[in-house]
């Protein structure tokens, strides 16, 4: 017979100030196998803890249920207790009487009173049928994934690769960089953000563990911390990059337009194109979307042959490449190359994008003068389609007045509650550097609030007003275009509470940050979950905050928030040691709350088999017969095959049928 | 007074029971009515968990999952929503009412969610009455 101890938690007044703790107390002691019951102020604290022990140690109890919070932060806590006392750590259960009763029951004592009862009874009750389990270890494959290669996930892999440990570094784009790259300064130093990016850039792509596959996306992700099996599929480039030079002759040849992406749409590149001037790896690719497949010849066919001279007509991009490393002969396959990596740990840094303009009706979006704060970046970037100079996109004019327009898409109840948290920042920054440059501009910022919460921004910000540059407190209504492609900006300034109106020549609106299309797909394949706003949830928004709910899975960067430079580079750096942990210690606990066939029971239907979503369950044979068998590493513990089996022969350990059902009725009782 | 119904649910740990810890953190109100049972996935929970509720004489019953595309474990959640089918005949053919088992996907981000569905089942249930295993009708 369990000998069941059962512990109320006053939580200071958390739990005491709206449960009657006595009452739960008195009421647990009455419940069949409880054989003591006690409370305490703070069951967690160091007094609280060594109550529960002793009373291990002194042979009292054998099953241990804490009434307290929830066991999603404190069940590790107490689990680790009652194993320094002797005890299986799985003879625990939680009864969450705080945060599912207390908090929420304020209203009604006596209620959340009767609650906390039936939720101790319902814990009591499954405590009775815990059995002891014991955790099981496995090798570790020393290597990380990291996903993204913008600043976050170049700065997850050099510290990882730095550490001693092999590292991919997986990009989608063909050049490593992400938006950093796009970037032309960054505030509060306005450093060159090329300058501080590319040496990075080359570190990782040279670093003799980092293995850099750019031009390339996750396919698949299987098994579970410590031996990770990804499938990356590298995009079909139609060039051979281990001959291409990088020298660019192909994109000067190509007669396909189609606008550059890297310069956020303001000028067009060609299909075959090399990404950027300082590009990691510097290599073409031929975008088959947008090529024209010159002479009328599809990729993959043999060229015409000249009637006159003999000679074949070859593709300008294939005849100018001085290095032979375009062959539009060769029948590329469209899908690319699969190539299948084993990793112990994967860190997430997939970035951000912006919103576009086009969600914006009321700021005349239609007119080239309203660009993105991206656009204006690329824009007054020396690298950029007016190589830094500021010109209008309508008639490459001068513009004499600016204007800034902060939480379009932020800050507001009809996109994205959220702040973007770096745009009246980087606003400032393109302000600050538009004036230096041309101090006769007219710069005019509408701000909802200006926020430069960081170490040297608000210093930043006050220069910025010291220069000269307007700050207006209030949204801007709307714009209206006006002849000679000028807008009218119409607006609102709190400070003398009255509507402004003028003539802008070219108005940036700082868009809100969202997670790009492909994140939903990344977040099934690697079993991440969305927070309400949207982006990759961490495990803990103040105790986990780069780990997630699936181990081994780390987040870095914009995809888990929206943040600046300095907070991704930090969080990278944090993830990156998270996620070394595990490739360091060489081996990872693999926990016992995992399903397990009783073979004697299992009369082999295979209804199991094809409902397993990790393909943990295959068909074995057994005395003869064809049985069910889990495979303990690929088990993740859902127990969807439990739930499924016509002859109940699966068993979900920590979530036994005996269990359930001893909690339904305590809860009906 | 109308009468508190008892409701039995079945969280999965990752989204609704997170939720619900989520509705405390921020001291979203609603009546104590629900008592959860943690699973580790919608997934898990089984007919015979249903019925067992009901016939001990519980009010209603509560399966709480994950949004389709954010199950912790893939498809769990897929597949809990195809046994709907087979819990509304089940109820019928046990001479309950089909309203009286509510199946909600809410996230750990949706604490409020959670104290809102909690308010609108209890009042539902209130205004259907007590279970017929307690004298209802």
């Amino acid at each position: 017979m369990a000998k069941v101890g059962v512990y109320v938690c006053h939580c200071g007044s958390n739990i005491a100030g709206v449960i009657d703790v006595e009452a739960v107390r008195d009421f647990a002691a009455t419940l069949p196998d409880v054989v003591i019951a006690r409370k305490d102020l703070f069951m967690c604290s160091d007094s609280g803890q060594e109550m529960v022990k002793q009373d291990v140690r002194d042979g009292l109890v054998d099953r241990v249920v804490v009434a307290a919070c929830t066991p999603r932060t404190h069940e590790p806590i107490f689990r680790a207790a009652i194993e320094k006392a002797g005890l299986n750590k799985y003879l625990f259960e939680m009864a969450n009487i705080r945060d599912q009763a207390s908090w929420v029951h304020g209203h009604d004592h006596e209620g959340a009173t009767e609650k906390a009862k039936k939720v101790v009874a319902s814990a009591v009750a499954k405590a009775r049928y815990l059995e002891s389990l014991e955790d099981k270890y496995v090798d570790v494959t020393d290597a990380a994934l990291v996903i993204g290669g913008g600043i976050g996930g170049i700065s997850a892999a050099l510290e990882l690769a730095n550490m001693g440990h092999k590292t991919y570094l997986v990009e989608k784009q063909p050049s490593i960089g992400g938006v950093m790259a796009q970037l032309d300064k960054t505030f509060p130093t306005n450093d060159c953000s090329a300058c501080i990016l590319t040496p990075m850039m080359v570190e990782a792509y040279n670093h003799p563990n980092i293995e850099t596959m750019t031009y390339s996306e996750v396919d698949d992700v299987s098994g579970y911390i410590g031996n990770f099996t990804v499938k990356v599929r590298q995009k079909q480039t139609y060039v051979d990059w281990a001959k291409c030079t990088g020298c660019g002759d192909c994109a000067t040849k190509c007669p396909a337009k189609t606008p550059d992406e890297f310069n956020a749409g303001l000028s067009e590149r060609r299909a075959a194109f090399i990404m950027f001037p300082q590009a990691v790896p510097k290599k073409a690719v031929i975008d088959m979307a947008h090529c024209l497949n010159c002479a009328g010849r599809e990729i993959g066919t043999i060229p015409k042959v000249n009637a006159k001279t003999g000679k074949q007509i070859l593709a300008p991009c294939e005849k100018v490449c001085p290095a032979n490393a375009i062959d539009r002969s060769i029948a590329h396959d469209p899908k690319g190359a699969i190539k299948e990596i084993e990793v112990g740990s994967i860190v997430v840094a997939t970035g951000y994008k912006v919103m576009e303009k086009e969600w914006f009706k009321e700021m005349a979006p239609s007119s080239p003068n309203v660009i993105t704060a991206l656009q204006l970046e690329r824009l007054i970037s020396a690298t950029g389609p007016t190589e830094g100079k500021l010109l209008r996109p309508s008639d490459h004019q001068k513009p004499k007045t600016l204007t800034f327009v902060s939480c379009m898409g932020s800050r507001d109840k009809k996109f994205h509650t959220y702040c973007s948290r770096f745009c009246c920042m980087y606003m400032i920054k393109q302000a600050r550097l538009l004036k230096e440059k041309y101090p006769d501009l007219v710069i005019n910022m509408h701000f909802i609030d200006v926020r430069t919460a960081g170490k040297d921004y608000d210093e930043y910000y006050t220069g910025a007003r010291n220069m000269g540059i307007n700050f207006f407190k209030g949204k801007v209504g709307g714009l209206e275009m006006l002849p000679e492609d000028k807008l009218r900006v119409l607006a609102y300034d709190m400070e003398s509470a009255t509507n402004i109106e003028y003539e802008s020549d070219l108005v940036i609106l700082a868009t809100a940050v969202e997670l790009p299309e492909d994140a939903t797909s990344l977040a099934q394949k690697l079993g991440l979950q969305f927070c309400g706003s949207k982006f990759f949830r961490e495990l803990h928004p103040k105790l986990g905050p780069v780990e997630t709910s699936t181990e081994g899975l780390f987040l870095a960067g914009c995809c888990q928030g929206p943040k600046d430079i300095p907070d991704t580079v930090s969080q990278a750096k944090g993830a990156a040691a998270a996620a070394a942990v595990p490739l360091a210690q060489g081996k990872v606990k693999i926990e016992p709350i995992i399903s397990e066939v009783r073979t004697e029971v299992c009369s082999g239907c295979g209804i199991c088999v094809p409902l397993c979503p990790y393909k943990a369950i295959s068909m074995r044979e057994f005395g003869g017969e064809l049985r069910a068998h889990i495979e303990i590493s690929a088990c993740k513990g859902c127990g969807v095959c439990t739930s499924a089996c016509p002859s109940a022969a699966i068993v979900l350990h920590g979530y036994e049928e005996d269990q359930i059902f001893a909690q339904i009725a305590a809860l009906t009782a | 007074m109308s009468f508190s119904p008892n409701i039995v649910g079945f969280a999965c740990q990752w989204c609704t029971y997170a939720g619900a810890d989520l509705a405390g953190n921020l001291r979203a109100k609603y009546p104590p009515t629900v008592k959860l049972i943690k699973v580790p996935c919608s997934g898990r929970v089984e007919p015979e968990h249903v019925l067992e509720a009901f016939a001990n004489g519980a009010d209603g019953v509560l399966i709480g999952g994950c949004h389709f595309g954010d199950c912790h474990y893939k498809t769990g959640n897929y597949k809990t929503s195809r046994r709907i089918a087979i819990y509304e005949k089940l109820l019928k053919d046990s001479g309950f009412e089909a309203d009286r088992l509510r199946l909600e996907w809410i996230s750990g981000a949706e604490g409020y969610r959670f104290a809102e569905v909690i308010e609108e089942f209890t009042k539902q249930l209130q205004e259907m009455g007590p279970s017929p295993m307690n004298g209802g009708v």
